[in-house]
């Protein structure tokens, strides 16, 4: 057991740091929150001279190697600052899956522009009245000559409208409800049968509501097994909820210690608020929450990195971090008092994106049920 | 950074394992009452039968030298490393054995550190053997979490102290042959500037100790008075005046004492238990909420054994994990009421049931816990102090 960074990764959260200091102050959220792209092209192009983008891609696809606990570490420092980019939908939702289901052509196509940072994409999961479980996908996927033609209607998919590729759940066989029937595309985010709306969202995350009208796509395209992705769709929302714990670590932590510097600093009644039990009692309550979501996330993040069993710890995690980043942003707004309340205040952003991080790919109640599930019940 | 033993850790749990299950009887754990976190329950003394198993069982871990495992080589202990002993605790704990006492697990390793030449003569060889056992005499009836308002006071009197004053919450000193006793030596100076160390035999003229029963029947705590009894000056532990320091950093020896291991004990039956339970005709655990509550202490747990492991990683790391381990502490005891809460909203009616009878889930031990659970949170420093610590000296945050 060793709850500290290697000297390696040390140096890479450092680094993670210093960067995002520079170039990525908290507020930018708020500024680009209805910005075309949603992202700086500049920024994105940095990420990936610092080989960000290629983290996890192999190096015989232009990555830089590395696992899941570096995945994550680069992700914390993100949340850290509320890093608006298209690091999660093309990271952890286009290069993870790729790299889990997709074969030796599809590695070849898509993962060089990925770790480059030229290729973006977002994933397509969640339909209308649909909560979490990919076993209610209805998106039909009907075979045509040499492939299959896809309709319907996603919701919650980040970054379609930038996305250049599109990896999408659909349904080949069986019914809402089946775990068999279930496939993967890859689909041409250009694709003129493809409508994407901006929806306006809590956190300022640029996420879509994506309508394909009859989209061809080609058998080629068809990213692992044909009616068998259920059990791909699985690790793939496992992996994501460890990734967004993460982010969501760094998150916490920021509102955390942004908490405490302003309890030391804030004047009432002549002694600083952060003297009275009340307040100290908040804090070290959310010491627990940060500090164990943070153990919590890099046990499960370290689990992927070896290659573990990490189902139950992924949805342990989530849980926990879940309603850890509910609590510490409630907290933290709770002892900032008015202050916090106003626009130009960046906390209020840390509580936005603890909430969607808190509901990504399943809430705290979702997980816990997948660990009642996993003790046997 | 890592998240599994090392080998040679894993053998040695391995040999923990089998030494539990070789050297206890199977049926100990379950005729043990303790709840996870509690501090009253006093089953062993109710027992004789009991009694004789747990002294047979200490003189095997004696015999292992894992009764000192944290002890330095020199004098007889194993000078494990931190992670071993938090390997060692959490089996010991799973398994509710006889093990660790306040004479091997605080006593000895501060005479070890702080004690005199002469008191480590005295007393480390009778405490290594585990032939004597000492009470905690810290708590007074004015002095609970506030420790240093203590009024007990041993003022020099030729060869002797003279001891005055009165003792409370002294858990099973009746049951024990010596008290590990704060004192006020300098009743003028500030408190932590006066207090010193002492080990007064029970026997002392002027020592009585009249029980208190606690609130699940037992008799586990004590009151004692001390009247002018006499204690050899030898039996002053280390310097005069130094005994707050003593007593602060000797909280070190405990930090890994939070029985970690029963929780996971009590979860697994309590997971049995809402597989076979059947409620309207259906099984408990399909009921939805009754999944989310064992879903949320499971997660709890893990998290709470993250926070236990970590604080063995700091110690053999040499770092002082005073903050965290009042973390531990903090997540443990809350877990303890909640797991109680919980337990007893599953049981519904069937919670309230305590004696044997066919209709008693669990041995009765939910409602024995809904009563033990209240100690987790105010013994050894309440919730609201390890909050305080948490916040003040963690954080940094001001007092004024």
């Amino acid at each position: 057991m060793d709850f500290d960074l290697t000297q390696e990764q040390k140096i890479l959260k450092q680094s993670a740091r210093d960067f995002l200091k520079k170039e990525c102050p908290p507020s930018l959220l708020r500024e680009l929150k209805s910005d075309e792209k949603g992202y700086l092209p500049r920024m994105w192009k940095k990420m990936a001279g610092l080989g960000w983008t290629g983290v996890m891609i192999p190096e015989s696809f232009n990555g830089i190697g590395g696992d899941f606990i570096e995945l994550s570490i680069l992700l914390e420092a993100m949340g850290e600052v509320n890093c608006p980019s298209p690091f999660f939908s093309t990271i952890v939702l286009g290069a993870m899956p790729i790299l889990l289901a997709g074969n030796e052509n599809q590695k070849k196509a898509l993962l060089p522009g990925i770790a480059d940072g030229n290729l973006l994409t977002a994933f397509a999961l969640t339909e209308p009245g649909q909560y979490f479980d990919p076993v209610h996908i209805a998106m039909e996927a009907a075979p045509d000559t040499d492939g299959y033609v896809l309709t319907g209607t996603k919701l919650f998919v980040e970054n379609a409208h930038v996305a250049d590729k599109i990896i999408c759940a659909a349904r080949t066989g069986g019914n809402p409800g089946d775990k068999n029937g279930l496939t993967l595309f890859i689909v041409n985010g250009k694709n003129p049968g493809i409508r994407v709306n901006r929806i306006q969202t809590l956190a300022h995350d640029h996420q879509c509501e994506v309508v394909l009208d009859h989209v061809r796509v080609s058998g080629n395209d068809v990213l692992g097994p044909v009616d068998g992705a259920f059990e791909i769709l699985e690790s793939i929302q496992a992996r994501a909820v460890v990734a967004k714990c993460a982010e969501l670590v760094g998150c916490l932590q920021t509102a955390f210690d942004m908490s405490v510097t302003y309890a030391k600093e804030r004047n009432q009644f002549n002694r600083p608020i952060g003297s009275f039990q009340a307040v100290q009692h908040h804090l070290a309550n959310m010491v627990l929450d940060v500090d164990g979501a943070r153990f919590i996330t890099y046990q499960a993040a370290w689990k992927i990195a070896r290659d573990l069993p990490f189902r139950k710890d992924a949805s342990m995690c989530k849980a926990w971090t879940g309603t850890a980043a509910r609590q510490v942003t409630t907290l933290a707004h709770q002892i900032h008092g008015a202050i916090g309340f106003c626009e130009e205040m960046n906390l209020h952003l840390y509580y936005r994106k603890a909430k969607a991080g808190e509901v990504f790919f399943g809430d705290p109640a979702y997980h816990l049920e997948k660990v009642a599930q996993a003790l046997g019940l | 950074m890592e998240f599994q033993f090392t080998q040679k850790q894993i053998d040695f749990r391995n040999e923990v394992l089998n030494f539990l299950k070789t050297e206890l009887p199977s049926d100990w754990p379950d005729r043990m009452k303790y709840w996870p976190g509690g501090y009253g329950s006093m089953e062993l003394n109710e027992d004789p039968e009991m009694v004789r198993t747990a002294i047979a069982f200490k003189n095997k871990l004696a015999e292992k030298g894992w009764l000192t495992i944290s002890w330095p080589k020199e004098y007889g202990g194993k000078q494990y490393s931190y992670m071993e002993q938090a390997i060692y605790e959490d089996l010991i704990m799973y398994y509710k054995a006889p093990g660790m006492g306040i004479a091997t697990g605080i006593a000895g390793p501060s005479i070890l550190h702080f004690g005199t030449e002469e008191n480590k003569k005295d007393w480390i060889p009778p405490i290594a053997r585990g032939e004597i056992n000492l009470w905690l005499g810290y708590s007074e009836p004015d002095a609970g979490s506030d420790l240093a308002a203590m009024r007990t006071t041993a003022i020099e009197d030729g060869d002797d102290y003279i001891i005055n004053g009165q003792k409370i919450w002294s858990s099973a000193a009746h049951l024990s042959d010596y008290a590990w006793l704060a004192a006020k030596t300098d009743p003028d100076a500030k408190p932590h500037k006066g207090m010193s160390m002492f080990i007064v035999d029970n026997k002392s003229p002027g020592v009585t100790i009249r029980p208190l029963i606690n609130i699940l029947g037992s008799h586990s705590f004590n009151e004692v008075f001390f009247d002018n009894v006499r204690v050899p000056k030898r039996n002053l532990i280390g310097q005069k005046n130094m005994g707050f320091y003593y007593l602060m950093l000797a909280l070190d020896f405990e930090r890994l004492m939070v029985g970690i291991g029963a929780f996971a004990k009590m979860l697994e039956e309590l997971i049995a238990y809402v597989k076979t339970a059947q409620r309207d005709g259906r099984p408990l655990s399909e009921n939805v909420q009754v999944r989310q509550q064992i879903a949320y202490l499971a997660t709890r747990l893990e998290v709470a054994y993250k926070f236990f492991w970590r604080t063995a990683d700091m110690l053999d790391k040499g770092q002082q994990p005073s903050v965290e381990a009042s973390a531990l502490k903090l997540i443990c005891t809350e877990l303890s009421r909640k797991m109680a809460d919980m337990s007893m909203e599953i049981m519904g009616p069937y919670g309230q049931l305590t004696g044997p009878s066919p209709w008693t889930p669990i041995r009765g031990m939910i409602p024995k816990g809904y009563l033990d659970c209240i100690s987790a949170t105010v013994g050894a420093g309440s919730s609201e102090i390890q909050r305080n610590i948490v916040a003040q000296r963690g954080l940094g945050l001001p007092r004024k």
